[in-house]
């Protein structure tokens, strides 16, 4: 089975069209093999606390689901269907109303059917982080997909 | 504000606790009594879409309803008199969430002084069929 590497445009490409990180506004800052930078623009209408001004939790787990499926794509073999298996968020600090969030983070490790990843949530610097978030993606299909047995096959193992 | 989420605790008006916070009306979080307690729900918009191939819910936004089912499950369960800090999350996908409204119940398996532990499960036709199941701490300040 020809292996095709990851495509870094591609995979760019098709988040861009996924409607919620639209909606959200999450920006893709950078992306290479197996790591990458991401943001959500501050907005009001993201607030969970009305009191502080702070962004919903809810916008911190879809960043932290996001940037890691699109870390991961850019770790297998391009075409590759993934599904998040479970997600895991350390929050380290309230987050200062009026400021975006940045999140960076790196797939660390691929195996034939699962890979793992980690990363943090910052405002202004990463050594301030308000979250940490460890991750993991079932590879070549969850059993969720109706593709998903034919595609289990061809493995995750990188190129 | 902090006041009006007081008052409305006071009277045991969760949902319209939900009302006043700007994110639940963007994804759509809702919640209301039922039998057995608090549900709430995380109604069907195009725009929570995150998989456009299965036409999944993004599981950013389930995560999200869970959060929000744990806190609202929190405020409606306990003495609280202001919005519990979440500590951590954890969410564990279980199948996909399709397109469609999907629902969430919260259970607080143990509060303590300072520290909650509470679990919360979302489904979507059949309850015994969950898509996604979390637990989460959450320090509770006075």
């Amino acid at each position: 089975m020809p292996c095709h590497p990851p495509n870094i445009p591609s995979i760019i490409a098709a988040f861009e069209r996924v409607p919620h990180c639209r909606e959200l506004g999450v920006t893709v800052v950078e992306l290479h093999h197996g790591h990458g930078l991401m943001y959500v623009p501050y907005d009001e209408k993201l607030i969970g606390n009305p009191r502080t001004g702070a962004l919903h939790g809810g916008v911190v787990t879809t960043l932290m689901d996001t940037i890691g499926a699109v870390v991961v794509m850019a770790s297998v073999p391009a075409s590759m269907p993934l599904a998040t298996l479970d997600l895991r968020i350390d929050y380290l600090r309230l987050a200062a109303a009026g400021r975006d969030i940045f999140a960076s983070a790196e797939c660390y490790k691929v195996t034939a059917h699962v890979a793992f990843v980690r990363g943090l949530a910052y405002q202004e610097t990463f050594r301030d982080p308000i979250a940490h978030c460890a991750s993991t993606y079932m590879l070549g299909g969850s059993g969720f997909s109706p593709r998903a047995k034919s595609e289990a096959k061809g493995g995750g193992q990188p190129c | 504000m902090l006041k009006t989420i007081e008052s409305l605790k006071a009277s045991g008006n969760i949902p319209a606790i939900n009302e006043l916070i700007p994110y639940a009306g963007v994804v759509g979080l809702e919640a209301f009594q039922d039998e057995s307690g608090l549900v709430t729900v995380l109604r069907y918009r195009a725009s929570n879409i995150g998989n456009f191939i299965l036409q999944a819910i993004h599981g950013g936004v389930v995560g999200a309803l869970l959060e929000h089912a744990a806190i609202l499950h929190l405020l409606s369960e306990t003495e609280l008199k202001a919005v519990p800090k979440i500590v951590n999350l954890s969410v564990d996908f279980l199948r996909p969430c399709l397109a469609g409204d999907t629902y969430a119940r919260g259970k607080v398996i143990r509060q303590g002084r300072r520290i909650a532990n509470v679990r919360a499960e979302a489904w979507q036709q059949n309850p015994d069929r969950p898509v996604a199941a979390a637990h989460a701490h959450f320090l509770l300040t006075q």
